[in-house]
């Protein structure tokens, strides 16, 4: 079982605004990522507040999607890279042994940048996280777990009539909606997002902006975007990334009207990137 | 001028490959049509007994197709688990130095001529199992069939492999995103995805098996037999061809024209999977 | 607890009932059981062939000696060698290659730098990938129907080396359009740059960088020639052969002698496969060194096809 320690958890520092007084969920230091000699993300320390939503942007190849993908050890899944630094989940290191990352994963789950539906029914996409780790006892138990994810996701309506039919037969913004119902079915305490409007058109990018808005209520979540309008909508604290470095972060109020680092205030205003 | 000749030249070459298509159809057809003026088609597919070259002949090809498929069939037994639990392993586990070294040498097994595999089963395989199974006759189905199916696993897991490669990482990352184990994500999200090329690669390997010859012909026995059990000798198709070949038949006899009946049969028969084969990777190739 | 995933707002505390370090153990080790058995599957195909290797020579490596290299055929097992089987294969082998190999590197080129996206190209295609499946010993029965009797080219070492020829086509074209198409485009639009005719880029340009993978394409397309015996049977290869074919080098004018090339012959397979049908063991081991001499050719060849292709794809990263 996972156990959530709540009790006494560091606080986000003042004047992070909507995230302010919200516990602490992931408290990340001195994280470096080398693939092969190459070092892609230097001693980045960052803390994530519980129930909001964290963005990370930056130019392309600064190594916020790497960052990303430290948190529920993803990187694990590339042979080159190789990952230093302390990242804790409510106190609990990710890295420990007696952790395994199916475990990890469980509890932090993500939605990627491409839609990426299994070839199955949208019914079986959804039903496939509880199906693997066994957290349904009978089949109505799994149809309630799927209807509740794919509400969740704001996909139910236009879902619940073709339930049976291929998830890769929807369009672009609906299989990253069923993508994230996907994530949801498996419960878990954070889901990281890696750029999950990039490839969608705007009035799909809004819905997932308002699902992203809803969601916090329930989870911890972190996107990387590129896009700094997305960044201020949807998030209450930002992160600025840079060549692998973590050059600044706040609340996404503060960020966006107030920048500190000269770089942060190029990048926002848009001279360079 | 000269360039438009260098063309003409090496179309013609490009072309010569049509030729022998025609070519190989247009003697089989020839000869077999002599052949079903002295023997009806329908008696052909429907008699039970294959002995042409007896004194009273009977023209059965069933006794042939029954040692043909079973014989598939046992290769198809050792060759199916073992090549897809092989490409399975290579595509999603073993680490690239491994599947350097690996794919290579599985690829010099397919370099080995297949009458030293006909060598290994008569001699080593046949005698092992008469070890395990009392009463095993010399020539049999079962050491054939193990022997064709150890052939074929290199071309059903080479060729499944590349079919599991082809898919999309990002659905290896979403389901280990998830949770689930790399087994998990190999045989519930690589593996379906994967399954037209799989079943592409299992049905090359069939025709494969099917079209083999010096194996059977060596272990498997020239006795035409309709059986079941494959501890029995039995002809194949192509057993028989040979059986036929070595013998000294007159050109343009019965006995001569069975011979391009019977390959006949054998080009439909690989034909049909084929064509099988090119639709399922033309299914799997239109998802991905 | 997972029974509150009914209750509508609340899937977070339906906190996995299956999720705990037992359940987690239990597919660890499915796992970890599953790449135990894909090393084991994996390594099948290896350990028959050491068997095969080891079986092989157990039986036929006493009887591997100089004589057994320069000896025919004979009714006595021990007095028996492969001399007619080994220069029979060389022959058969060479007529192959003079005759497979340009056809089938032209055809390569065609299809690949000069045909036109047309109906005739896509018949070609299509045919040539089919013709790589028929079973070689449909080859034989081509080559009985239309050289032996159509053409009257007899059971020679002409007709086999034609059939072998056509059998190793379709491995030679896929090879050859394989590695052009490897070729960078940009070599090509560099020579066309500077005035280059379509014949001059691919002769001067596309060609020599094709020629490693051409190479092992051919390697690959004789060894399997090599190795073939089924359809040669069919041809009617004679399995007793106490002969050489006539020597292709004479002492008179014009010096060359293309007799050989109607002349009967055998080959390494067949007299294999001659040995291992005779009754009685005397001749097994004949046939085990015959094996032993067949499969370290075509072994060796394959290797070297091998690694020509895999020290190529290291050298080539275009």
């Amino acid at each position: 079982m996972n156990q959530r320690v709540e009790v006494a958890a560091p606080v986000v520092a003042a004047g992070s605004d909507d995230a302010r007084g919200r516990p602490i969920k992931i408290v990340n230091r001195d994280v470096n990522v080398w693939y092969g000699d190459k070092r892609a993300l230097h001693d980045v320390s960052i803390d994530i507040p519980d129930r909001a939503v964290t963005a990370f942007i930056g130019p392309s190849g600064c190594g916020k999607s790497t960052f990303l993908r430290c948190m529920n050890r993803m990187n694990d899944t590339i042979p080159s890279a190789r990952v230093t630094g302390t990242i804790e989940i409510d106190g609990q290191d990710i890295h420990d042994r007696s952790l395994d990352v199916v475990q990890l994963r469980a509890r932090v789950g993500m939605v990627f940048q491409k839609p990426n539906p299994f070839a199955k029914s949208i019914y079986e996409n959804v039903a496939y996280g509880p199906r693997i780790h066994g957290l349904a006892r009978s089949k109505a138990e799994l149809d309630a777990i799927v209807e509740q994810s794919l509400k969740r996701a704001a996909l139910w309506d236009e879902a619940k009539d073709r339930l049976s039919q291929p998830g890769t037969g929807l369009s672009g913004g609906q299989q990253q909606r069923l993508c994230i119902a996907r994530a949801i079915a498996v419960d878990p305490e954070v889901i990281l997002m890696d750029e999950p409007a990039s490839a969608l058109d705007p009035i799909a990018t809004a819905r997932i902006e308002d699902l992203i808005d809803e969601l916090r209520q329930n989870y911890t979540i972190v996107i990387v975007t590129h896009n700094m309008q997305q960044a201020a909508r949807v998030s209450q604290r930002t992160a600025f990334f840079h060549l692998g470095k973590l050059v600044e972060e706040a609340s996404t109020e503060r960020m966006f009207t107030a920048p500190r680092d000269k770089r942060t205030q190029d990048y926002i205003t848009g001279r360079f990137g | 001028m000269r360039e438009k000749a260098v063309e003409i030249v090496l179309f013609l070459c490009a072309a010569s490959s049509v030729v022998i298509t025609i070519a190989i159809v247009g003697v089989l057809v020839y000869e077999s049509l002599a052949f079903f003026r002295s023997v009806p088609l329908i008696l052909f597919l429907t008699d039970t007994v294959w002995t042409p070259l007896f004194a009273n002949p009977r023209y059965g090809i069933l006794p042939l197709l029954n040692g043909t498929l079973l014989t598939t069939l046992v290769a198809l037994c050792v060759a199916g688990p073992l090549g897809l639990v092989a490409a399975v392993y290579l595509s999603e586990f073993a680490a690239p130095r491994v599947r350097e070294i690996v794919k290579p040498t599985l690829e010099l097994l397919s370099g080995v001529p297949t009458v030293v595999y006909g060598f290994f089963a008569l001699l080593f395989v046949t005698p092992l199992l008469q070890k395990v199974i009392p009463g095993l006759p010399g020539f049999n189905v079962l050491s054939a069939g193990i022997v064709m199916g150890i052939m074929i696993i290199p071309y059903i897991a080479s060729l499944s492999e590349d079919a599991m490669r082809a898919v999309p990482q990002g659905l290896r990352d979403g389901s280990l995103a998830l949770g689930a184990t790399r087994l998990e994500t190999a045989f519930r999200v690589v593996l379906p995805t994967a399954i037209s090329g799989v079943a592409a690669a299992f049905v090359l390997g069939i025709s494969r098996a099917v079209g083999e010859t010096m194996v059977v012909a060596i272990a498997a026995g020239q006795q035409p037999n309709l059986t079941l059990d494959p501890r029995e000798p039995a002809a194949t198709i192509t057993a028989y061809i040979v059986q036929v070949a070595l013998g000294d038949l007159p050109h343009g006899s019965i006995g001569y024209q069975t011979i391009f009946a019977a390959g006949l049969t054998l080009l439909l028969i690989t034909l049909i999977f084929n064509i099988l084969a090119f639709w399922l990777r033309a299914r799997f190739r239109e998802a991905y | 607890m997972a029974g509150s995933a009914l209750r509508a707002d609340v899937i977070s505390e339906t906190r996995a009932p299956g999720l705990d370090a037992g359940q987690i153990r239990g597919r660890r080790l499915r796992e970890k059981l599953f790449i135990a058995c894909g090393l084991a599957s994996t390594l099948v195909g290896l350990i028959a062939l050491s068997f095969l290797l080891f079986d092989l020579a157990a039986d036929g490596l006493p009887r591997l000696s100089w004589d057994f290299f320069t000896s025919f055929p004979s009714r006595r097992a021990s007095a028996a060698g492969i001399l007619s089987a080994w220069v029979g294969s060389v022959l058969v082998i060479l007529v192959t290659a003079i005759i497979g190999v340009p056809l089938g590197v032209a055809a390569g080129i065609y299809l690949e730098e000069y045909a036109r996206r047309n109906w005739m190209t896509n018949i070609i295609e299509i045919n040539v990938s089919n013709l790589a499946a028929v079973p070689s010993i449909v080859y034989g029965l081509l080559a009985l129907g239309l050289f032996v009797y159509g053409l009257g080219t007899g059971r020679s070492i002409l007709t086999a080396g034609l059939t072998l020829a056509l059998l190793i086509l379709p491995i030679i074209i896929v090879a050859t359009r394989e590695s052009i198409r490897a070729v960078p485009y940009s070599i090509r639009e560099a020579a066309y740059g500077i005035g280059a005719t379509k014949g001059q880029v691919t002769r001067d340009h596309v060609l020599p960088a094709a020629i490693p993978g051409v190479l092992t394409g051919i390697i690959i397309g004789l060894s399997r020639a090599l190795g073939e015996t089924a359809p040669l049977i069919t041809i009617g290869a004679l399995t007793f052969i106490a002969f050489l074919p006539d020597p292709p080098i004479t002492s008179e004018f014009p010096f060359i002698s293309f007799r050989w090339l109607f002349d009967g012959f055998t080959v390494l397979p067949i007299q294999a496969f001659n040995w291992i049908s005779r009754p009685g063991s005397d001749f097994h081991a004949n046939a085990a060194a015959a094996g032993l001499v067949l499969l370290a050719l075509t072994l060796s060849l394959n290797a070297l096809a091998i690694v020509l292709r895999y020290r190529l794809r290291r050298r080539l990263q275009w």
